[in-house]
């Protein structure tokens, strides 16, 4: 065991470090309105025109070919130095590594330096409106012919999906095919005509989501990832990314508990809190963070010594789910009365937006009471039935 | 940066894990409540021909010469076999107390000659009934207690031997010993026994309501049950790697100082006292009735986790440490 940064490691937290400060762009507007989107997307140029948006990437592709603990430092960087946040994350945390393990060379090629400099941005097309939590229900068709795949169908709740420039989906090409069966993996630019997407005001009003309707839109079947019929595993590989830290790094919620500790100091004007209670919680929630931290440097120990992610992933998704939701909540029972307040925060911290999006967390990416059957089933051992 | 244990350390953890399933089991340790001194016999002399009881000693004192690091799991696994010796009471904290102090105790302790308990602060001391000498802590110092007058004390976990010290007959000063550096080890031990508690309450859990039937399915397949015992893994998988790094910070002081290592030594046992009471709660609620009764080893760890999660400071109370540190 070391628990000790390197000296490469403090070198590298310290350019790190330099860089987004030197870059910060201030507070743009929210990715999820037409004009922030294209704010965010100018952020992304930024950060890969410094080598900074997909650092954990091959340098090829417009990475820096970071190993694991060199990632975990620049998100804790990165969400420290409070730099806005990810547009691309669908993309870079969800797909990307699923173009790396099932895409062609080619499809390497051309789709990973896009998505690295923000040139594509990219939406999730999973769920549908029969198709949740129980993912192999999906409806939706994708039908050869000749070297193109007929879509017809509805797609739902995909982030991002109201301005994103393609959409990576699950689509069932065999209809005769039955649940985890007969469904593939399928790349779909967003300007395909056939396709209608709507936006859907999320909870905070703004077009967060979006529908997508397939009305015999044609797609090239070069767009397929991982093979005709694999969809499932193929998407089931992208999931664990998803649950496991690609997604959420310690990094943004340690961040947010600096902020939580920070905004109690503000509160008690330099003396201690005065609700014992609250204390608790802040220092519950603060601790938490730390937690996830380290649980994340232990998982990465195993990952480097060549172990896989596989169901434990389930278990970091409830904790970084519920903790980010105790950390807003927490802020928001500080703030008091003023809680409510949309911008009422006296820190220039949008808590109240941090809640509301955090209450998001323990639905999207596979609920979390989808993760507690899984980490029972596949990391306990219960019976399934 | 690399948090992994070394083989070298699984083999450690594995050989002494294998000694408890032997020596200790759980007629072992049910035996050890009814019999006079409390102790599980032989058991002592094993632990010290292993040099498990000297782990934090030199080896120029015939110790293993290792660190907190290797000592936490040990001490996890002491807690996942229900050993009802004062095991952290005497590795964890009197040992290296007395090491640093040049103690002529250390070799009887060392050995496992002798058997050594701790008393630091406000809670009856554990097993001075059976001990030695007590360390204990008079105002700022630690001092060597060898005669003494008490009065013992029932725990709920009846391998707890308690006791008050009323009076102190015979007692040397440590001189050099680290009282604050004392009270960490503690508060760290404890909470690497918490986590082996908690381990063996869910998966004694998990056994269980893989068999037991009911409406014609074993209990474990409703999601009812499922969900309770997927968060106790969590709590136990997010607690233990807090009380790995508080023994790194323990371990090298050189890059940790007093307060950072106070503040994580303090996050480990809040998260271990946390964990280790809801793992209790969900093992005999999951359990149902057959959990309640005297007859079923399950209160074997039930107990031993109450008491462990507010011995030397419970969750509240370290996160209040925590808080005084951050300056909230």
């Amino acid at each position: 065991m070391d628990l000790e940064l390197a000296p490469r490691y403090v070198d590298f937290r310290d350019e790190c470090r330099t860089w987004l400060a030197e870059h910060h762009p201030g507070r743009i507007a929210s990715m999820d309105t037409p004009d922030g989107f294209e704010e965010h997307r100018q952020w992304e140029r930024v950060l890969f025109d410094g080598g900074w948006s997909v650092p954990a990437w091959p340098s090829k592709y417009g990475g820096r070919d970071c190993d694991l603990i060199e990632w975990l430092i620049y998100e804790e960087e990165y969400w420290l130095s409070g730099v806005p946040g990810r547009v691309s994350a669908n993309g870079v945390s969800l797909l990307a590594p699923t173009i790396f393990n099932f895409g062609t060379q080619e499809q390497q090629d051309f789709f990973l330096p896009r998505m690295a400099s923000g040139e594509d941005i990219w939406a999730q097309g999973w769920s549908e409106p029969e198709a949740g939590s129980d993912l192999a229900g999906i409806k939706t068709k994708a039908i050869l012919d000749g070297d193109h795949y007929v879509l017809n169908g509805q797609k739902t709740w995909c982030s991002r999906g109201a301005f994103a420039d393609w959409i990576f989906c699950i689509v069932r090409t065999d209809p005769d095919a039955e649940r985890h069966a007969g469904l593939t993996y399928l790349l779909v630019p967003a300007d395909t005509p056939g396709m209608e997407r709507r936006p859907i005001g999320r909870l905070d009003g703004e077009p967060g989501f979006a529908e997508l309707f397939f009305d015999d839109a044609r797609v090239s079947a070069e767009h397929v990832l991982g093979g005709v019929g694999q969809g499932w595993a193929v998407a089931m590989a992208a999931a664990s990314s998803e649950r496991g830290l690609s997604l959420r790094s310690p990094g943004r919620f340690m961040a947010a508990a600096e902020r939580l500790t920070q905004l109690a100091r503000d509160i008690a004007s330099g003396g201690r809190l005065v609700d014992p209670r609250l204390r608790d919680e802040v220092t519950d929630a603060w601790i938490k963070a730390q937690a996830y931290r380290w649980q994340t440097y232990q998982m990465a120990a195993d990952l480097m010594a060549g172990a896989e992610i596989g169901p434990e992933a389930s278990m970091g998704k409830v904790f970084w789910s519920e903790l980010d939701l105790e950390l807003h909540a927490t802020a928001l029972r500080l703030l008091g009365e003023s809680g409510e307040v949309v911008d009422g925060s006296p820190d220039g911290h949008d808590w109240l937006d941090g809640y509301v999006f955090a209450l998001s967390g323990p639905i999207y990416a596979g609920t979390n009471e989808i993760q507690r059957n899984i980490i029972s089933e596949r990391v306990l051992g219960l019976p399934r039935r | 940066m690399r948090f992994s244990f070394t083989e070298e350390q699984d083999m450690f953890r594995d050989t002494v894990r294998d000694l408890f399933a032997d020596r200790c089991p759980p007629e072992a340790v049910r035996e050890s409540w009814g019999n006079d001194d409390g102790r599980v016999a032989g058991l002592w002399s094993a632990l010290g021909e292993m040099g498990v009881l000297a782990v934090l000693a030199p080896e120029s004192a015939g110790g293993l010469g290792m660190d907190e690091v290797d000592l936490v799991r040990i001490l996890e696994e002491a807690g996942y076999a229900g050993v009802p010796e004062p095991l952290m009471e005497h590795a964890a904290v009197a040992v290296p107390a007395l090491a640093e102090a040049r103690s002529p105790l250390l070799d009887a302790a060392v050995s496992g000659a002798s058997t050594l308990t701790v008393s630091l602060g406000a809670g009856p001391v554990v097993a001075a009934s059976v001990a030695d000498a007590i360390v204990h802590r008079s105002g700022a110092d630690l001092q060597a207690v060898t005669g003494w007058t008490g009065t013992s004390a029932t725990s709920i976990d009846q391998s707890r031997r308690l006791s008050t010290i009323d009076t102190i007959t015979e007692a040397a000063a440590l001189d050099g010993a680290d009282t604050a550096l004392a009270y960490d080890r503690a508060v760290l031990g404890t909470a690497a026994q918490a986590i082996g508690v908690a381990r063996r309450l869910l998966d004694a859990t998990v056994e269980y309501v893989g068999q037991r039937h009911q409406f014609g399915k074993p209990v474990g397949s409703y999601q009812a049950v499922k969900h309770q015992l997927a968060d106790v893994k969590i709590a136990v998988d997010f607690a233990a790697p807090l009380v790995y790094r508080a023994a790194w910070s323990i371990a090298h002081p050189e890059t940790h100082d007093v307060l950072t290592r106070a503040r994580d030594v303090s996050m480990a046992k809040a998260q271990a006292s946390d964990a280790v009471d809801l793992a209790a709660r969900k093992a005999l609620q999951c359990h149902g009735a057959i959990g309640y009764t005297f007859e079923y080893d399950l209160q074997l760890w039930l107990k031993r986790g109450w008491a462990l999660a507010a011995a030397y400071g419970d969750a509240r109370q370290h996160r209040d440490r925590v808080a005084d540190i951050l300056a909230i």
